[in-house]
């Protein structure tokens, strides 16, 4: 049973779809995030996300399993595109979504202003890693949560809570890329497309994947950025995760394809009064959702119940690994020894 | 809630080495009358059917195969402004998905996330990836009445699929294209 003493973590799964949020619910998420089908989000893939039909729908029936929504609106509007954005504030308030999620200074003063009892999160996409800033959007625009970036070590994001009232979300779960969130500009330079500014990184009009007598390869926009061995693993298809020939050798020059597991840290995230973990992976399908968020419930609960004694279960980490991406899964920046 | 799990199997390779040499003709006649008797099921005047033709109109006119590779099956088939139909001809898909018979039940089934099972190289995507996700995208965003298959509409019973089955072959004696 758990005590009422015990800290509250909420767990935020993705949903690409109807059946995905509804999946995240029935599995025990406290929330869901999700984006609307167009350019407004970070995960602006062809066929996924939300209409107005689907998102209504998700709303009651997330609201009457005591579920939330947030609406993620993560991607940075441009002059010329700017109505599209202020318009897609405007669609999530109307469906009495639970908060917005956003990045863009510009958005969030329309949010603050035009809606202000619409809840405001601040993406990871708007890269603030130290309270100052985040003590700033809370002052300026009245943010009830920021979604830390990638890069932070356990103490820091410590350090980050100790200082600010805004409650701190961070990734528990999922694919990881370089981490220059909201700056990246590798898949606008291979592409053409900009992540940031139109939702889509390595998009699937660039992908090509060819088995051939060598491997299997994977090229962006003509450019062959990896090839695998018959039976070897493989990533995403994004420049970060490519293997390069640098000075004669061939191999990760940037990074390599794994997945972010703080599962055994569970004990660690809830002392320091960590307020949320969101799982990464809107563009999966429902099927991961249902894996990963049954898992991360029974973590959080036994972890709730008694944290002192909390070791994650081996048929967890083996559930998680299957659906990894890559080789592996990691810590990521949490675990750093040295300082 | 699902209670059945699809166990790991991989067919016989007798039948990988057997399959190429068989008529490629009938297993595709039914999965393009399973997918068109998807198209045409109606789930209720609120949820309209089982796959929605508006999402799939970017589809019209492209060439997918699906090559099943423990069965030794390549499934060539196109879809048009009339539903699927099978292709005849040997000419290059737009879009090719291959994977062992288990793998592509577990992701109709879903049991199995594409990406996990490209991940592990169990399914492979060759061609116009931005059909591929559409395809994915759109099977994944249909929102399913809960798999029990008590609840499943009649019309999707095995008996009920083999009649249409049937009635569809009569209809299609003659090829088209």
């Amino acid at each position: 049973m758990t005590t009422d003493t015990s800290p509250r973590i909420e767990l935020v799964c993705p949903a690409g779809g109807l059946p995905a949020l509804k999946t995240a619910v029935d599995h025990g998420a406290d929330c869901v995030y999700a984006g609307f089908r167009d350019e407004t989000n970070a995960r602006n893939f062809t066929g996924l996300n939300f209409d107005d039909k689907a998102l209504a729908e998700g709303v009651k029936y997330a609201h009457s399993r005591r579920a939330k929504v947030l609406i993620a609106l993560n991607t940075f509007p441009q002059a010329s595109n700017w109505s599209r954005w202020t318009a897609a504030v405007d669609r999530a308030a109307g469906h009495g979504v639970d908060a917005v999620i956003l990045a863009d200074l510009g958005l969030m003063d329309y949010a603050a202003h035009r809606h202000p009892n619409l809840r405001l999160h601040l993406s990871v996409q708007g890269s603030a890693t130290n309270y100052e800033a985040i003590n700033f959007y809370r002052e300026r625009f009245g943010i009830q949560r920021a979604v830390l970036p990638r890069v932070l070590s356990l103490a820091q994001v410590e350090q980050v809570i100790a200082n600010t009232q805004v409650e701190i979300e961070v990734f528990g779960f999922g694919g990881l890329c370089v981490m220059v969130e909201g700056r990246c500009a590798l898949s606008a330079y291979a592409t053409g497309t900009s992540p940031n500014c139109q939702g889509a990184c390595s998009p699937g009009k660039a992908v090509r994947w060819e088995q051939t007598p060598q491997g299997m390869e994977t090229r962006l926009n003509g450019i062959l950025i990896d090839r695998y061995a018959d039976g070897e693993r493989a990533g995403y298809p994004t420049l970060c995760k490519g293997r390069f020939e640098v000075d004669e050798e061939t191999y990760y020059a940037i990074e390599e394809p794994t997945s972010l597991n703080t599962l055994e840290m569970l004990p660690e995230l809830m002392r320091i009064g960590v307020s949320a973990i969101k799982i990464e992976g809107r563009q999966r399908s429902p099927a991961y959702v249902e894996q990963v968020t049954k898992v991360w419930r029974a973590a959080i609960d036994a972890c709730r119940r008694d944290a002192a004694n909390f070791v994650p279960k081996a048929a967890w980490m083996a559930e998680l690994n299957k659906v990894s991406e890559g080789q592996s899964h990691t810590l990521g920046a949490y675990y750093r020894p040295w300082k | 809630m699902k209670t059945f799990k699809l166990p790991d199997f991989t067919l016989p390779a007798l039948l990988t080495r057997l399959g190429p040499r068989l008529p490629q003709l009938p297993p595709t006649l039914v999965l393009v009358g399973a997918l068109n008797a998807a198209l045409r099921t109606a789930r209720g005047p609120a949820l309209g059917h089982l796959l929605p033709k508006e999402l799939l109109e970017p589809l019209i006119g492209r060439r997918v195969t699906l090559r099943v590779l423990d069965a030794g099956m390549t499934l060539r088939f196109a879809y048009g402004e009339r539903g699927f139909r099978p292709s005849f001809d040997n000419a290059p898909a737009d879009l090719t998905m291959s994977a062992r018979t288990r793998d592509f039940l577990a992701l109709l089934l879903r049991e199995e996330d594409a990406d996990t099972l490209f991940f592990g190289r169990r399914l492979l995507m060759e061609g116009d990836t931005e059909l591929g996700l559409l395809v994915k995208n759109t099977l994944d965003g249909i929102d399913l009445p809960r798999f029990d298959l008590a609840q499943l509409s009649s019309r999707l019973a095995p008996a009920e699929l083999l009649s249409r089955l049937g009635e569809y072959l009569a209809r299609r004696a003659v090829p088209h294209h």
